[in-house]
């Protein structure tokens, strides 16, 4: 039986508990609005982008001429898993989810003798993917000091991949990130950016009539790298939307759970404040009946 | 036919401009070029530049870095990987722009590859243009 000191004590700290995760929700509430904000904002441009792609794709796609990052090196030996998750914890199921898909596509992949390289954005994904795989990892990119996710940020972690793809170093790039879906559903997705695949390719009937200039494979190679930072820079800005939405319900859970908690501990204290009450109650009496 | 076109200008970060245009000119990587109404469908990569939209009411100028522009009959849809209005272009930001390309230039010497170098070195050109277009005087570029 926990003394009424010791009951105190605990109710003061589930307290300052619950103002911290209260607290943390409010800032991940408006940070997700802002979050959203800037995926909204992009939208215009990944769509136009893509419809453009699409078409550019179907009329030079199958030519042999195609450039490699859309027709691929005609292998598909080694992987490249781009791992996307946050800086930082206490959003719930978020990171635990994408690098669970992950794992589940090394340990496909590895079944199936392919090679496996991982590049980690973000620490939380790096920590949970060192166990097993630490071997695979070929670089990490670091976000904590970044603020708001810009263009740039996927810029240069495209230059970091098609660098490498240049290099040879693999033959198919996948990334993973969460897609933002309401803030208490997430979807972990994994997407093809190399080779390049564009939605909506069928319309690519009307864009044969565009004239290109200069040409269209010069064109297709000038926007192909920038095709890969722009997947990016989208599946950063869903993942920053998921994250935020994340730790939002994670801390309303934890607001919700710290106040059933100074209930309970409550009524325990209310309880045994009593009880010591009519202790001394019956002390006194029994002392005054025995005079 | 109708003297004006739908138009629109977005980066990947945010929506800039969208409405309606009499004339869009436009910096085009094989040259300058002027979309009106009616023009046929082009699609074509952006040099950095000016891009000047005439619109009903007046003309309204951006800066723009690179990417490209979609034309059609009806509209021009302009995809800018940076852009920015002309009136908010800054001397910092054009620096920042010129040290950029500048740096692809000594990373292109340093790869030895020529075609790496005169595209970087166009880019320079490019940048430092845009930057008296629009009314400021880029520090030259330290090669």
């Amino acid at each position: 039986m926990p003394s009424l000191k010791d009951l105190k004590s605990r109710i003061d700290s589930v307290k300052s508990t619950r103002k911290i995760t209260k607290a943390m929700q409010m800032v991940a509430a408006a940070k997700l609005r802002r979050a959203q904000d800037a995926a909204e904002a992009s939208r215009p441009y990944t769509e136009r982008f893509n419809a453009v792609m699409a078409g550019l794709a179907a009329s030079v796609g199958d030519s042999d001429s195609a450039p490699r990052l859309l027709a691929g090196t005609g292998k598909d030996q080694t992987h490249l898993l781009v791992v996307m998750t946050a800086e930082r914890g206490l959003c719930g199921g978020f990171n635990s989810t994408i690098v669970r898909l992950a794992r589940l596509r090394i340990a496909e992949l590895t079944a199936a003798g392919k090679t496996v390289k991982v590049l980690t954005v973000g620490k939380k994904g790096r920590e949970q993917l060192r166990r097993d795989h630490a071997d695979k990892f070929v670089g990490h990119v670091d976000l904590s000091e970044v603020k708001r996710v810009g263009y740039a940020n996927a810029q240069d972690i495209a230059r970091d991949v098609l660098g490498r793809f240049d290099a040879g170093e693999f033959d198919v790039a996948t990334i993973f990130f969460n897609r933002f879906q309401s803030v208490i559903s997430q979807i972990p997705t994994a997407q093809q950016i190399i080779p390049a695949s564009f939605e909506g390719g069928d319309e690519g009937g009307a864009s044969a009539l565009y004239d290109y200039e200069p040409d269209e494979e010069a064109i297709l190679s000038d926007l192909l790298p920038r095709a890969v930072a722009t997947q990016i820079f989208a599946a950063l800005l869903e993942n920053g939307a998921s994250e935020q939405g994340a730790r939002m319900s994670a801390m309303d859970n934890a607001t919700r759970n710290a106040g059933e908690m100074i209930e309970r501990l409550t009524i325990q204290y209310n309880r045994t404040r009593q009880a010591v009450i009519t202790n001394e109650l019956i002390e006194i009496i029994s002392g005054a009946e025995a005079l | 036919m109708a003297d004006t076109m739908q138009f629109d200008l977005v980066s990947p970060e945010r929506r800039l401009a969208s409405g309606e245009a009499r004339e869009v000119q436009i910096p085009g990587a094989a040259g300058d070029l002027t979309a009106m109404a009616g023009h046929a469908p082009t699609i074509t990569t952006l040099r950095p530049g000016i891009l000047r939209i005439v619109g009903t009411t007046g003309t309204d100028e951006y800066a723009v870095t690179g990417g490209f522009a979609e034309i059609s009959a009806e509209g021009a849809s302009i995809l800018a990987e940076e852009a920015m209005p002309v009136g908010e272009m800054t001397q910092d930001a054009l620096d920042g722009f010129v040290a950029r390309a500048s740096d692809r230039l000594r990373a292109a010497k340093d790869s030895g590859d020529q075609n790496l170098v005169d595209d970087a070195a166009k880019l320079v050109a490019d940048m430092v243009a845009m930057g008296s277009q629009a009314g400021l005087t880029a520090k030259q570029p330290s090669a």
